[in-house]
């Protein structure tokens, strides 16, 4: 092989303030107490951020419901200037903020400069279309805004999370008070400046950065008209005890265990690439990721060799180096987790193969990992690992192919591979998965719906559909 | 595969039986790889390398002794100022310029390759095709760039196209065979796949994208096609085949993105001139300009490098 020499993004494009408020009110304010966020590549405090108290939040949520009613008075394609100037300001700084991104969660900048960014500006342009033609949405001659949304979001994907949560509360008239993940606030801060940039009205955006208590006062706000989330079952599930009899409207986007289903008249190389895809894509911190890979027995041994061989060119390393494959993981809670799980997989009797691989020595880091041999009665099987782990399973026919990728308590999305079209129409039929891919892996729109069957969550976020949870 | 067992019912059993390309991950695969970041002293090697991978071709109606003479005189010392920069792999050329190439490039490691079999068509009874080649041969090419019936393999007449590869292979001798698929021409990927087992199962010793004579010539996912063709070949008969793309690439930048490829599909065994060329007339100087940035830190303008 050549080695290719370091091609470091470099880091100095963008700036980071020792220390952010919260954005409240189009101003930056101070709250109760700071926590750092790092670099989950190498422990280094990049900023402290400000904890939102109680109060805080009350502060938020009022002034997003004193910026809601000339916010929604406005006409819709004035709305939509608002948003299309917010996606220009995007694309014109991707390159900080997709360095920002890298920084602050560890995914790999070729992810944040050719995924996260061009997807995130994409979404503020595709719902700033919507703004002045709602009534043709489908909700009836005269939908209404719904007044403060209360937007909590997860870590994977920073900033492409926010844009699915703000771009379309913001068309549809409605104001948010947004909260970021804990680990990774800096690119929703960023955000805030942007807004400023861009002139929207005070009080229409709000970040308030905190941990889960600051998330939990958000979703239980009596003012809070809807709320949406995106995060875990676990989280998921508190959320909508919390919410159930208030009257609040409800959006969840939780975890997954998607299978990849992989038939043996399949594109073999490109299944491989699909499966790659599918599972080591920003770590496998991504919750339609495909973690259960599904082969048919007749062609196990040689889609094993191929992805073999493929794993073994994955780069791991510096998330900035343009050339790295797999970046760090973002959190030394989230490695635990990882780590833990795939113990259980060896102790449970599967076969754990990673390829060599040197990690670096600071910073949180999982070298992606296949376990072959895997059953349903695994946990590695049943269990969002939500790392860059694989689990790989058999199945003879189609039938029992549709069974297994349908026994899990998650529905999020799932992956067919095979040559032959009417099969894909078939299989994906009988699938219960949110979004079913067919010979591709991972691919996102702004113009398709994404959401989950059963313990995936409800609602649907993108496309058309992803109005309707902000319009009564 | 024994050059009995070729009826076309037989070849068209095992190509179908090939898995399938898609066509949208193929490319997205490609368009992924062109986007590693190659510098310093990477690009330093890839570059050296590259140089040494060219196929520094002329195949034109205009072609003259002269005009073969000083492309050879160029092939052996790409660079006149830089007596580091190595020789190229071979030089390209009709078989009627071969004579003249041989004699600048004897004895100097530089080889001399020859199209023919009716080169671009391939368009010519069988013996004229014979005859052509083995002409090349006895003139001094030691290596023969063939073009395969892009019109039978289209037809599915694979026994006529794989014969005709056995055939012309034949009359090379000890000269290295090197196929030309003609991609732009086969229409599909699943195609490309197809053509390339068929013709290293007849024999060939290099597969090649194209005569650079039809408007779609080498692409990025058709050469990883190929090298997957040739990854998967070895494994399964034990005998490596090299892969040439030929025809539009023009820069540095195009040339270390096919380098990358074979660094991220067939490895290390593919990074060698023995294994991997590139068809090319322009790129060469492309090659030299960047090579020459690399060392003394600034672009000299194209005067600085001869024409041919």
């Amino acid at each position: 092989m050549f080695d290719y020499a370091p091609a470091p993004e470099s880091r100095s494009i963008v700036t980071i303030e020792p220390t952010y408020g919260l954005f409240i009110d189009g101003q930056f304010s101070d709250g109760k107490g700071t926590f750092k966020t790092i670099n989950p590549a190498s422990e280094e405090v990049l900023a402290e951020v400000a904890m939102a108290a109680p109060e805080d939040v009350d502060r938020a949520v009022a002034a997003a419901r004193r910026a809601f009613g000339p916010w929604s008075a406005l006409p819709g394609a004035e709305r939509a200037k608002y948003l299309f100037r917010i996606a220009r300001i995007i694309q014109e700084r991707s390159r900080e903020l997709a360095v920002l991104e890298s920084l602050d969660n560890g995914k790999p900048i070729k992810e944040s400069r050719d995924v996260d960014l061009p997807l995130v500006a994409a979404h503020f342009f595709y719902y700033a279309g919507w703004a002045d033609k709602l009534a043709y949405a489908g909700f009836g001659p005269d939908p209404k805004p719904l007044g403060v949304a209360g937007q909590v979001i997860p870590w994977n994907f920073p900033l492409l999370m926010l844009a699915w949560k703000i771009a379309p509360a913001l068309a549809a008239g409605n104001t948010v008070v947004l909260k970021p993940a804990e680990t990774t606030p800096l690119s929703a801060l960023f955000f805030a400046d942007v807004c400023r940039q861009a002139d929207l009205p005070p009080g229409v955006v709000n970040i308030i950065t905190g941990a889960g208590d600051t998330g939990r006062y958000l979703v239980e706000h009596p003012d809070v008209d809807k709320v949406a989330f995106t995060g875990s079952t676990e989280v998921g599930r508190q959320i909508a005890r919390s919410v159930a009899g208030t009257g609040k409207k409800l959006t969840l986007e939780l975890g997954g265990k998607a299978a990849n289903i992989v038939f043996d008249d399949a594109p073999i190389d490109q299944a491989v690439e699909g499966i790659v895809n599918g599972i080591f894509f920003n770590q496998g911190h991504v919750c339609c990721a495909g973690s259960r890979l599904l082969v048919q027995e007749s062609l196990f041994e040689e889609l094993l060799t191929s992805l073999k061989r493929r794993m073994a060119t994955l780069r791991v390393g510096d998330p900035l180096d343009k050339n790295t494959d797999i970046g760090a993981i973002n959190s030394a809670a989230q490695l635990a987790r990882i780590t833990e799980l795939s113990e259980i997989g060896s102790s449970e009797g599967a076969e754990r193969w990673s390829p060599p691989c040197e990690l670096p020595d600071r910073g949180f880091w999982f070298a992606p990992t296949i376990f072959t041999g895997v059953t349903q009665a695994h946990r590695i099987a049943r269990e969002e690992i939500f790392g860059p782990v694989l689990s790989v399973l058999t199945f003879r026919t189609p039938e029992e192919a549709i069974e297994k990728a349908n026994n899990t308590p998650y529905g999020l999305s799932a992956g067919i591979w095979t040559e032959k079209g009417s099969r894909i129409l078939a299989v994906a039929d009988q699938l219960r998965a949110g979004v079913v891919w067919a010979n591709t892996f991972n691919k996102f729109d702004p113009t398709s719906p994404f959401g989950g069957y059963k313990e995936s969550g409800y609602g649907r976020e993108g496309g058309r559909h992803g109005l309707e949870a902000y319009l009564a | 595969m024994t050059a009995t067992a070729t009826s076309t019912g037989t070849l068209r059993a095992l190509l179908h039986g090939l898995p399938g390309v898609d066509k949208v991950g193929v490319e997205a695969r490609a368009a992924a790889l062109g986007t590693r970041s190659v510098k310093t002293t990477a690009k330093a090697k890839a570059i050296d390398l590259a140089i040494r991978m060219v196929d520094l071709t002329t195949l034109e109606g205009a072609d003259t002794p002269g005009k073969v003479r000083a492309l050879s005189a160029k092939a052996l010392r790409p660079d006149p100022a830089d007596p580091g920069c190595p020789s190229v792999a071979a030089v390209c050329v009709y078989p009627s310029m071969v004579p003249t190439a041989a004699a600048v490039l004897a004895g100097s490691g530089v080889h001399v390759a020859s199209v023919a079999t009716a080169f671009p068509s391939g368009q010519a009874p069988l013996d004229v095709k014979l005859a052509d080649t083995r002409d090349a041969v006895a003139a001094g090419a030691d290596e023969i760039d063939m073009v395969i019936s892009r019109g039978a393999f289209l037809a599915g007449d694979y026994a006529k196209v794989f014969d005709e590869i056995v055939a012309v292979k034949e009359a090379c001798g000890a000269a290295h065979l090197k196929v030309i698929l003609e991609t732009g021409e086969l229409g599909t990927y699943d195609n490309v796949r197809r053509a390339s087992w068929l013709a290293m199962l007849a024999g060939a010793d290099f597969i090649k994208t194209s005569t650079g004579k039809v408007p779609v010539a080498a692409t990025l996912p058709v050469t990883l096609i190929m090298l997957e063709a040739v990854r998967d070949f070895r494994a399964e008969h034990g005998r490596q085949v090299g892969v040439k793309p030929a025809g539009g690439i023009r820069t540095t930048k195009d040339a270390i993105k096919y380098l990358v490829l074979i660094n991220e599909t067939v490895g290390d065994d593919w990074l060698s001139p023995d294994w991997f060329r590139f068809g090319a007339s322009s790129l060469l100087n492309d090659l030299l300009m960047q090579h020459t940035k690399l060392t003394t830190g600034h672009y000299a303008g194209p005067d600085y490098f001869t024409l041919d």
